[in-house]
């Protein structure tokens, strides 16, 4: 599997990463090689193989839903790029 | 000071023969000496570890305490620390103050073990020889022309270069056992749910695994013992007892059962590394080990199957940088999309961009039965050939990676290259298993690690076998030059 300038783009979008527009044919480039690697499970024989979900095959935990934490707010607040009265600010998304 | 094992500096501690402020400043001093030169370190806690030696002083006068004591340890950057820079390597948590403690920070801080500061890593744990790192490259203390390894390659150089007792590290597909080989010292990844992933900061939630690096399987030990139990913070941490470590470290291993996998002595292997653990097996044999030959036919299709799997999951995980709550935000975002992307656009580095769109593809409408799916099939025939094993054998042993120490720069550049470096290790992570790297006969004049995999939750057995070779041999002792 080959992939080209406009592959690159469209999965950097879905991605939400902005690319450099110098890079995106060297990005092309070692994708492709590594999807080559990848290829080699084509050849493999697995019409009668599970997959796998869970490498000791574990079944997920569930936890009674009840209050374990207290009040962090401020705390992760602090780290936070841009906040206001308590709200994280991002830019305007409804005009 | 610097050459002792935790068991022999805690002696120490508690004769009173030094206290733990004066070997947490040895081990200060030893760091700003020598850590300019190998860039091990992103974060030094220079106060704060002379606080908690403080406190370790004051509770070894009690005469009641752990065997970690006091003890000087180095923690992955990649485990959460409360009020510290938590980096992962990465310029997108540059400026991340963890407002909590990884539950193996906490265990560890609670047995009373000295943090002196945070390794650093490949980005977001993602590489083979550290040098993905936003804080630049480590050099391999045994030739700082060469990598450490990776992504625990701080870890390793730091160890090896007796800046700390012991340090923690983390295994997706070989973070902590390639490092620790190509720095000659001793690293082990337990199986999968041993040890909390809480607080560790998440690359491949079904392969991540976090272990301890050490100069040697008695060491080993007591970090593990610290480190690992059941965690109601990780749904995915295993509720099975943990057994005591260091109990059975000199049981004998007369009828020990061996496996060499076959197709881990194959093409690419290097004959100088193929020797040195030729003569490793010599010595299990005379300790009265039974070697046969074994195979894992689906050894192919570990890295591929990997390539697919680690990206999925990590594009998956990876979603949450978003410069909205914590972490990089681009200057003056146009709107939310824009905030989004170049927020990560700039956050992120080439590698870990990579691995994000390798696993947005592999993911994607139309291509997840053919990749995804495909992979998590063929993950179950890896793992079914361990379980085959496993039925003829008590331990499976070969070369940890393919060749020593490579030169920087060397293969930086070529993204499947450097992934080759872990095709001894992967196999491991994808079926769950523990595996330990521990040094043996160096070749190139480079320490060389022999990988010793186990069967599920058979951690004790592994320190045990790893102690016994460490009894017959002292490769483990070997100190670089400039460092002991």
């Amino acid at each position: 599997m080959s992939l080209d300038r406009s592959d690159v783009e469209k999965i950097a979008h879905l991605a939400r990463m902005e690319m450099d527009e110098s890079q995106i044919d060297a990005y092309a480039k070692d994708l492709s090689n590594i999807l080559g690697l990848v290829e080699a499970l084509e050849a493999a024989d697995t019409d009668h193989v599970e997959p796998m979900a869970h490498p000791l095959h574990m079944a997920q935990r569930l936890r009674p839903d009840r209050v374990s934490e207290g009040d962090h707010r401020e705390e992760n607040q602090a780290i936070a790029p841009n906040v206001e009265a308590g709200l994280y600010l991002v830019p305007k998304v409804i005009e | 000071m610097q050459n002792q094992t935790i068991a022999e500096l805690g002696a120490g501690l508690r004769a009173g023969e030094f206290s733990s402020v004066e070997l947490t400043q040895h081990f200060l001093q030893r760091i700003e000496r020598l850590d300019g030169e190998l860039n091990s370190l992103v974060t030094v806690t220079a106060e704060a570890a002379l606080a908690a030696a403080e406190a370790a002083d004051r509770q070894l006068e009690t005469g009641e305490s752990s065997p970690l004591m006091g003890i000087p340890i180095i923690q992955k950057d990649i485990f959460c620390t409360r009020g510290v820079k938590t980096s992962c390597g990465s310029r997108m948590l540059d400026n991340f103050i963890s407002p909590y403690d990884a539950t193996v920070t906490q265990r560890l801080l609670q047995a009373g073990a000295v943090s002196l500061g945070k390794a650093n890593m490949d980005e977001f744990a993602m590489g083979s020889s550290n040098e993905t790192s936003y804080y630049g490259p480590v050099k391999n203390p045994w030739d700082t022309s060469r990598v450490p390894g990776g992504s625990s390659g701080g870890s390793a150089a730091a160890v090896a270069a007796r800046l700390a007792v012991a340090a923690t590290g983390t295994d997706t597909g070989g973070s902590i056992r390639q490092p620790a080989a190509l720095c000659g010292i001793t690293g082990l990844k337990p199986t999968y749910g041993r040890v909390s992933r809480f607080g560790m900061i998440a690359f491949a939630s079904s392969l991540d695994q976090a272990g301890p690096m050490t100069h040697s399987a008695e060491d080993a030990a007591l970090l593990l013992q610290t480190m690992a139990g059941f965690d109601e913070k990780d749904s995915t941490s295993a509720n099975e007892p943990v057994p005591d470590y260091s109990e059975g470290l000199n049981d004998s291993l007369q009828g020990l059962r061996i496996g060499l996998p076959k197709e881990y002595f194959g093409e690419g292997l290097d004959p100088a590394v193929a020797a040195s653990i030729e003569s490793a097996i010599d010595v299990y044999r005379e300790l009265g080990a039974e070697v046969k030959e074994i195979s894992l036919p689906n050894s192919g299709l570990a890295v591929p199957t990997y390539y697919v799997v680690a990206p999925a999951e990590c594009s998956s995980n990876l979603s949450r940088f978003d410069g909205v709550r914590f972490g990089y935000r681009c200057d003056n975002p146009r709107d939310l999309e824009d905030l989004y992307k170049r927020s990560r656009g700039e956050g992120f580095g080439p590698e870990v961009k990579r691995r994000i769109m390798i696993g947005t593809y592999a993911l994607s409408a139309g291509y997840y039965d053919a990749y995804y799916l495909k992979a998590q099939k063929t993950r179950h025939l890896i793992s079914d050939d361990f379980k085959q094993a496993f039925a003829e054998v008590d331990v499976i042993m070969g070369p940890t990676a393919p060749t020593t120490a490579f030169g920087l720069g060397e293969k930086v550049d070529d993204p499947v290259t450097m992934y080759l470096n872990d095709i001894y290790t992967i196999a491991t992570n994808l079926a769950g298993l523990p595996g330990m790297s521990l040094p043996v006969e160096p070749a190139n004049g480079l320490p060389v690690g022999l990988q010793i995999i186990g069967d599920y939750f058979a951690e004790a057995k592994l320190l045990n076998v790893a102690h016994r070779f460490q009894q017959e041999t002292d490769w483990h002792k070997l100190t670089p030059e400039g460092f002991a």
